[in-house]
């Protein structure tokens, strides 16, 4: 079972009842649950776009777009069925905040899906969880069980005339299902490789209809909004990135653990106070902000950066999918950067050749340099790789490897110069195995 | 009654299979799960597997495998009954997750991909399983195993062992 952690520090809005055996429905309702849903119903889906544009809440999965502008795209008059898609595929490395929304707060889930469903005039609505996550489906289906028990799914439900239907789905290991349009292949029965963009999910999705698809924590920060009121949601967070989000701090960092903060918490204080400093009182060498994708950032990078998409990006990395990536002075980050692409080789869906070839040369490349066989040259041509693959694919798994090698590169030439010509690794230790790539 | 006259499934899976391809819009969105499910009871997607899940969702063959061969956790060969997914991703592998892997190997005498003698475990060493935060991690089918180290590991495989010996004994009651 995942530990829990705290910090006073932290704003607890998602992960308010964490903990608190709210997977149980009357818990749920006990503590608040299904009354958002219920206000919801009785005011609209004008009402709820509205108030979803001004809480300014940014989709959580990594894009960082705006939810009540993304709902609104929808249009009203649809001949094909309209559908909510909740994207729980959470794979990123350094993601693992969704597993625990799943484990204690299933019903803001479903509750935060029925509310999209009523703001885009939808009846149906999917959960999808990568399928690593067996024990928490089984969670979430017995969280939609009792919510239909109750009439909250079904017909009429709280017994209004509307009628809402939930259906969870189980992924069967991808990364690239992450995506919003493969995970539509996937779910339509089929190889999870996208679709090209336009048209938009918000037209043709889901079995060409009209979709949205939303980060589970996206959908379970929804109920909330409703509850406390898109303003007061708001004021948490920064200019234009309203609230909070679930920071997942990873690697070497002395108290691990997932926390929620507001958005625009500065991130050395996160790594330092939140998260106790780094492991073992070492120094910092390196943090990887928002997942394994998002470019690494140096120490003095992070003096004055606070955690919102704005901020990250104008510091030349992105606020990702909230995984905080603490790297310690002794890695070796040619081996960290293999590491990284050896992810993104494997999990290249193939569909487009920039991202299938690129990935396979990056790897190969990084494999040679951090045996000690690598040329000045092997540094310029990854270089001239990733930049090729910048923009060119259907979906950003190409981006996804490419940024972050980008970055590697520059922020750490010496270390990869360090292994020219046959020298042994600096970095390597005694007795450890020598990092093989799945 | 299962509407496959005849079934490689167990009644219960059948019965689960019959509701799931009309729990969708559309028929084929049951194939994943599927073939997740089947190969739970089965161990694999033996041909068997393939052709009476085609069969149900009412596709090749072809089709399904094209499908099947896309996605990490299926497989078309037996594992061990326990399959051990260690994770090496960033996270895991910034804090020990490949002693944990080496731990495995030397304890159980197989390689990554190999299976015991016995049949009782397989080992796999695996992309980022979602518990970044409770690294090193690792996975034992579906059970996760959370902040290990390296000195956990033969109780782990004692845990499992004892668990497939009281299964055995439940058989044979």
């Amino acid at each position: 079972m995942p530990r829990l952690v705290s910090h006073p520090d932290e704003v607890k809005i998602v992960s308010r009842r964490f903990g608190q055996g709210a997977a149980q429905i009357d818990r749920y309702i006990e503590l608040g649950g299904y009354e958002s849903a219920k206000k919801c119903l009785a005011q609209g889906s004008e009402w709820i776009i509205n108030e979803m544009k001004a809480s300014n809440l940014r989709g959580r999965g990594g894009a960082g777009f705006s939810t009540g502008m993304k709902w609104s795209f929808v249009p009203k008059q649809s001949a094909k069925p309209k559908y909510v898609l909740v994207n729980g595929d959470e794979s990123e490395p350094g993601t693992c905040k969704d597993h625990l929304i799943f484990l204690h707060d299933p019903h803001a889930v479903i509750e935060g899906t029925i509310i999209a469903g009523l703001a885009i005039g939808a009846k149906v609505g999917f959960i999808y969880l990568r399928g690593e996550y067996r024990y928490l489906l089984e969670i979430v289906e017995k969280a939609v069980a009792d919510a239909y028990l109750k009439g909250f799914l079904g017909k009429k439900i709280f017994g209004t005339d509307t009628d809402f239907d939930v259906i969870t789905q189980t992924g069967a290991g991808a990364y690239e299902v992450g995506e919003e349009s493969a995970l539509m292949e996937s779910l339509e029965g089929k190889r999870g490789i996208p679709r090209i963009k336009p048209p938009f999910p918000a037209v043709v999705g889901l079995y060409g209809g009209p979709t949205i698809i939303n980060n589970a924590e996206t959908i379970a920060t929804v109920p909330h909004i409703i509850a406390m009121g898109a303003t007061a949601y708001s004021d948490v967070g920064t200019q234009r990135n309203g609230g909070t989000r679930l920071f997942c701090l990873s690697g070497h960092v002395e108290r691990p653990g997932v926390y929620e903060l507001p958005m625009g918490y500065n991130l050395k204080k996160m790594i330092y106070e939140v998260g106790g400093g780094v492991a073992g009182g070492r120094k910092l060498k390196a943090v990887v902000p928002g997942g394994s994708s998002t470019p690494v950032l140096l120490p003095e990078e992070i003096e004055n950066l606070g955690m919102d998409f704005d901020q990250v990006g104008k510091a030349g990395s992105m606020l990702g999918s909230g995984g905080v990536v603490v790297i310690d002075d002794q890695t070796c980050m040619v081996e960290f950067a293999l590491r990284t692409i050896g992810f993104y080789q494997h999990e290249s869906c193939g569909w487009c050749i920039p991202c299938r070839e690129g990935t396979d040369w990056l790897k190969k490349s990084l494999t040679r340099f951090h045996a000690g066989f690598g040329s000045a040259a092997d540094i310029s041509n990854m270089q001239y790789l990733a930049e090729n693959m910048l923009g060119r694919t259907f979906c950003p798994l190409g981006d996804a490897a490419a940024m972050p090698t980008i970055a590697f590169l520059k922020k750490f030439r010496k270390e990869f110069e360090d292994h020219l010509d046959g020298k042994p690794c600096p970095y390597a230790k005694e007795g450890v195995p020598q990092l093989t790539v799945v | 009654m299962s509407s496959e006259s005849k079934t490689i499934f167990s009644p219960q899976l059948a019965a689960r299979f019959d509701a799931l391809v009309e729990k969708y819009p559309v028929r084929r969105s049951a194939l994943i799960p599927m073939l997740l499910y089947a190969q739970d009871e089965v161990g694999y997607l033996s041909d068997a597997v393939i052709a009476e899940v085609a069969r149900r969702i009412g596709i090749t063959e072809l089709d399904v495998r094209n499908v099947a061969s896309y996605y990490s956790l299926l497989r078309f060969k037996p594992a061990g009954e326990y399959n051990i997914q260690v994770c090496t991703n960033i996270c895991c592998m910034l804090r020990g997750g490949y002693e944990i892997l080496e731990r495995f190997r030397e304890e159980l005498g197989v390689d990554p991909k190999g299976v015991t003698a016995d049949g009782l475990f397989s080992l796999e060493e695996v992309e980022c399983i979602g518990a970044c935060s409770w690294a090193p991690a690792i996975q034992v089918n579906y059970d996760f195993h959370d902040e290990l180290k390296p000195d956990l590991v033969p109780g782990i495989i004692d845990g499992y062992r004892s668990k497939a010996k009281a299964k055995g004994k439940n058989k044979n009651a």
